[in-house]
């Protein structure tokens, strides 16, 4: 063996501890909560479930159809869906940009209150309130955010409240989807 | 008397704490798969703990599904895969052996392997040398060595 071989023997420890440094330094930078969501590139799963607004009119994963779209899952006793609430109008208002709500293990007289005074970004709200469609969905706390395409197929998901960052973020990603379906 | 009775109310009180919901289960088969598939599903929300011991409202959900997956008897297999295509592979708590997740199965053996090669190859070494001890100077060494100590006696 020879005396480079040995010196290079000498700096292996120091080579780990290099390596595993790295690793968790990365580490530091990830969140922790966010998960990879199971139904990227799936379509919304079947469901029928009536309206917010309307008890008699049921809504199906059809009524997702049609063109690109925002999916707010949302709830009147999740604080953080109050935050994101005024960008989402500001979304739908300024932008032209269709979300459609789900109301999520919610009642119904404080929601349709909250649409009242806080204005209605929504297209349409889904009454989910056994949380039936959030299960499916693999909701794990409002609120949510998917981007769906004309096809009703979930191609991103943002966990947590929509704000001018993360707006950005998926507006870029809406953009997309819409040159996909049109190319 | 009064000081027992009290420690006993206290511990059967305990009991009932312990119970976050209440399932009735068609047999004992049945409640032992609930309690072992809840163990090993992790929460999505509370990402530390597991189904049995979270109290979030998710993981109640959960605990539900699982209950009525269980007694409509259900394998298994097909209640995790449940679980799996809505929450991903990251609500597994003893994961699926894969491409992606062998280094977590036999990295530790590899390890060990990789170890027990070094180590053999270490005393092997020293088995080595320590058979043919040469503690004996040569020439040069020998009159280097002399040099050194007659510095030592000019001081």
């Amino acid at each position: 063996m020879g005396i480079n071989m040995r010196r290079f023997f000498l700096f292996i420890p120091l080579i780990i501890f290099l390596v595993i440094g790295a690793l968790f330094w990365q580490g530091l930078k990830l969140n922790p909560t966010d998960l990879p969501s199971a139904l990227i590139d799936k379509p919304v799963p079947d469901f029928s479930l009536p309206a917010l607004q309307d008890d008699a009119r049921a809504i199906t994963q059809d009524d997702l159809k049609g063109e690109p779209a925002l999916l707010n899952v949302w709830a009147t006793w999740c604080p953080t869906c109050k935050q994101e609430h005024a960008q989402l109008n500001k979304i739908a208002r300024e932008e032209n940009v269709v979300i459609y709500g789900i109301n999520y293990k919610d009642e119904r007289a404080a929601a349709t209150e909250w649409l009242r005074r806080y204005r209605n970004p929504y297209v349409l709200n889904v009454f989910d309130k056994d949380g039936t469609l959030g299960l499916d969905l693999g909701v794990y706390g409002a609120p949510e955010t998917y981007v769906l395409d004309a096809q009703g197929v979930i191609r991103y998901k943002h966990v947590g409240a929509v704000n001018e960052k993360v707006w950005a973020e998926l507006r870029k990603i809406l953009q997309q989807v819409s040159a996909d379906s049109q190319g | 008397m009064k000081s027992i009775i009290a420690l006993l109310l206290v511990f059967v009180s305990m009991g009932v704490n312990a119970a976050i919901d209440a399932y009735e289960f068609k047999d004992d088969a049945n409640r032992e798969r609930f309690q072992q598939l809840t163990t090993e599903l992790r929460c999505p929300k509370c990402q530390n703990q597991n189904l049995a011991d979270s109290n979030s409202p998710i993981a109640t959900d959960l605990r539900r599904e699982v209950y009525r997956m269980v007694e409509a008897g259900q394998q298994d297999e097909e209640i995790t895969d449940f679980m799996v295509s809505r929450y991903g592979e990251f609500v597994l708590y003893r994961p699926k052996v894969n491409e992606s997740t062998w280094i977590l199965w036999y990295g530790p053996f590899v390890l060990l392997a990789v170890g027990a090669v070094v180590i053999l190859l270490i005393t092997r070494k020293r088995k080595r040398t320590n058979n043919t001890p040469d503690d004996s100077l040569n020439e040069n060494e020998k009159t280097r060595l002399a040099r050194l100590l007659n510095k030592g006696n000019v001081k």
